[in-house]
């Protein structure tokens, strides 16, 4: 596979996905390749592999061109170290003080070597990730102590805010250096909910797998649990059943439809419009009640399944989601020009929050946060894994990337995953809802992409020989949005901060694992 | 404009809290009783403070959805509250990760005496699909003491309501 002049010798691991091995040499000169040409960094996370004699390793997903590259790289068991990639792509920052805490692969030359999800449990020369982590040991109960940057001025003061807060949100903390109002800078400090996610998939079987990749973060679960069950689909040689594809897509869009129009609410409620939040919750719980109805959970938790789906959908099925889909676009309509008529919404709402285009495209802003800013990407689009392919997929960008602009692409996809549930529902093949998969009795991997209602998720699994898990890495979107939303909130009043973060609503858990 | 295309969609909409035509008869009654219940403990309200202690955040989506117009927990006298320092109920989501240990124990000692905790959904109640390891406590009452346990993945709103009646109701006792 060529990305600008030199060919890297990627082979194609699955439909649109590349993997190859290189030297850490060459993973720096292909990151300033991708980045030549316009490509982003999706995910950077390392692995242990002593265990199968190849040292340790760090692994880099990139946008290109042609799709997603995986590329790994093996380093040194006495020091395990690579050269820094977050001068190039700056969401790599906060991956790899990840990867320094979970497996203490160093990132060199990075200009910050803080630590990141490790707050006080357990010490900095452990390293739980590592396959000889001694997982009874007591936890180090150390204070956090995390040295944030200080703004220093006259009339500089700061509003420490979090883990706890006010709403029902998850928790993180949030430092903000205010003069006034107005915001001089925020600084973000996650990881509360790490809950050793990634260390939990090792040993695990495959069914089981699933289930917990479906709980990385909560409200993208058909997201996660999918682009597991397509790595480990992938890594086994497993064919999915037609018609399993099909009603994946349909829980995908349901997934979509009930998160945006949560928000939707929540961004009405967030400017004191609580007949917004009353009017797009009602039809949320309305959207939920039919899915309990229909699949048997209001979330569609655990309906993906390794090699297809748990839930099937006849034609008195369709007919109910069909008819639903077609009253709730009606009212969505009628909301939208409630929202666009209201002068105090729209004042609230215009360049509240911005995020330019040419700073999104810096810092790697991504999926429907990244669209609002003119990042004209969506994995269903460019790169659609099937069914997508036949389903043409209409993208929706603005380009202003301000609350509005984040609520308009909201209301555009909703439109448009209405559309597709009801093109799905008329053109679902029939056939059989799961494949088995096959017993490897090697050591195999395989990767899962798939375009949540938040952005891209990529999911890595490589499974031992015993046919058990041995590396998962999920994934979420929220690494590359997170800092971005410190750079949207400069300026800004701290009233506005809650209407700003809602507008991205970010996962803690998903980045946190 | 929008004042009447507001006022319009209201009249339209009507009331959806009360008898929901598309809900389960026995959900119904169960609102009801919950109504009377915690009208009679508390005379007037239950302030809730909902504290995320490491959640997949799949429970927070049926604490929002409790909040929509279908349930109407303001008509019921049930309120969540900004602060621990204001309230009846902590309601603790997730298995307890290691890295919110204190803040849930600060959260709890913050909450004035008289105080019940419902601890919400699998994780909460067992650790869940997460267990306990080295970073996390697993379940609610390996951190503070627990009143009530909501089981579910995630509990239903309608569940919630139950167990928060549960923990009221053991006032009384």
């Amino acid at each position: 596979m060529k990305i600008g002049e030199h060919d890297w010798n990627l082979a194609p691991l699955g439909k649109y996905i590349w993997r190859g091995r290189m030297e850490t040499g060459q993973l720096l000169a292909l990151a300033r390749a991708v980045k030549d040409e316009g490509g982003q960094l999706v995910a950077l996370w390392g692995s242990d592999d002593r265990h199968l004699d190849a040292g340790f390793c760090i692994h880099a997903a990139f946008l290109t061109s042609a799709g997603l590259a995986w590329v790994s790289s093996t380093l040194s068991v006495d020091n395990p170290a690579y050269p820094d990639l977050a001068h190039i792509f700056p969401q790599a920052d906060r991956m790899q003080r990840a990867t320094f805490d979970l497996l203490g692969i160093r990132a060199e030359g990075a200009a910050d070597e803080r630590k990141w999800l490790r707050h006080g449990a357990w010490q900095e020369t452990t390293f739980p990730l590592r396959k000889d982590f001694d997982t009874g040991q007591p936890p180090a109960h150390e204070l956090d102590a995390y040295p944030f940057i200080r703004v220093q001025g006259d009339g500089v003061h700061e509003i420490p805010v979090g883990p706890v807060h006010a709403g029902t949100i998850e928790p993180g903390h949030f430092r903000f250096s205010i003069i006034g109002d107005r915001v001089l800078k925020l600084e973000e400090r996650l990881g509360y909910t790490h809950k050793g996610t990634e260390k939990r998939f090792e040993g695990m079987d495959l069914d089981a797998g699933a289930r917990l990749a479906g709980r990385v973060s909560g409200d993208s679960h058909t997201a996660i649990a999918w682009a597991y069950c397509m790595a480990v689909e992938t890594a086994t040689g497993c064919s999915v059943p037609e018609r399993a594809l099909w009603l994946r897509a349909l829980f995908l869009e349901i997934e979509r439809v009930a998160n945006h129009l949560g928000d939707l609410g929540y961004l009405g409620n967030d400017v004191a419009l609580s007949f917004g939040f009353m009017q797009f919750w009602r039809l949320r719980e309305d959207w939920l009640r039919v899915s309990a109805r229909l699949f048997g959970h209001r979330y569609l938790f655990d309906r993906i399944v390794p090699g297809g789906v748990a839930a099937d959908l006849d034609d008195a099925g369709c007919a109910v989601l069909g008819t639903l889909a077609d009253r709730i676009e009606a009212e969505v309509r009628e909301l939208k020009t409630i929202y666009d008529e209201h002068a105090g919404l729209q004042d609230r709402f215009a360049n509240t929050g911005i995020v330019k285009p040419d700073m999104a495209a810096r810092l790697g802003l991504t999926g429907l946060a990244g669209r609002a800013s003119a990042q004209a990407w969506d994995a269903r689009v460019q790169f659609p894994q099937p069914p997508y392919d036949q389903l043409e997929v209409d993208m929706a960008t603005q380009r202003q990337g301000d609350v509005l602009a984040r609520a308009e692409v909201r209301f555009a996809e909703v439109y448009e995953s209405l559309r597709l549930i009801r093109e799905i529902l008329t053109r679902m093949p029939e056939g059989e809802l799961r494949a088995p998969l096959k017993p490897m009795h090697a050591v195999c991997e395989g990767l899962g992409w798939v375009e949540g209602w938040r952005g891209e998720i990529v999911v890595a699994a490589r499974i031992g020989a015993d046919g058990k898990l041995d590396r998962v890495h999920p994934h979420d979107p929220s690494w590359q949005n997170w800092p971005t939303l410190e750079v949207g909130m400069l300026g800004n009043i701290v009233p506005d901060f809650p209407l700003i973060n809602k507008s991205f609503n970010l996962s803690y858990s998903g980045q946190d694992l | 404009m929008a004042t009447y295309l507001i006022l319009q969609k209201l009249f339209r909409t009507g009331i959806v809290s009360e008898p929901a035509p598309q809900a389960d008869p026995a959900l119904r009654t169960r609102e009801q009783e919950l109504h009377e219940e915690i009208l009679g403990v508390f005379g007037q309200a239950v302030a809730i403070r909902h504290v995320d202690a490491g959640s997949c955040n799949g429970c927070e989506l049926e604490i929002h959805a409790l909040n929509g117009p279908h349930y109407n927990i303001d008509g019921m006298g049930v309120k969540f509250a900004a602060s621990p320092r204001h309230v009846d109920v902590l309601l603790v989501t997730g298995p307890v990760s290691r890295n919110m240990e204190v803040a849930l124990k600060r959260a709890y000692d913050a909450t004035p005496e008289p105080k019940w905790v419902v601890a919400m959904g699998e994780c909460a109640c067992t650790g869940g699909i997460f267990g306990e390891s080295y970073a996390t406590c697993g379940k609610i009452s390996n951190v503070i003491p627990v009143d009530v346990e909501v089981p579910g993945c995630p509990p239903t709103p309608v569940a919630l309501l139950q167990g928060i009646l549960a923990a009221v109701s053991s006032k009384k006792a």
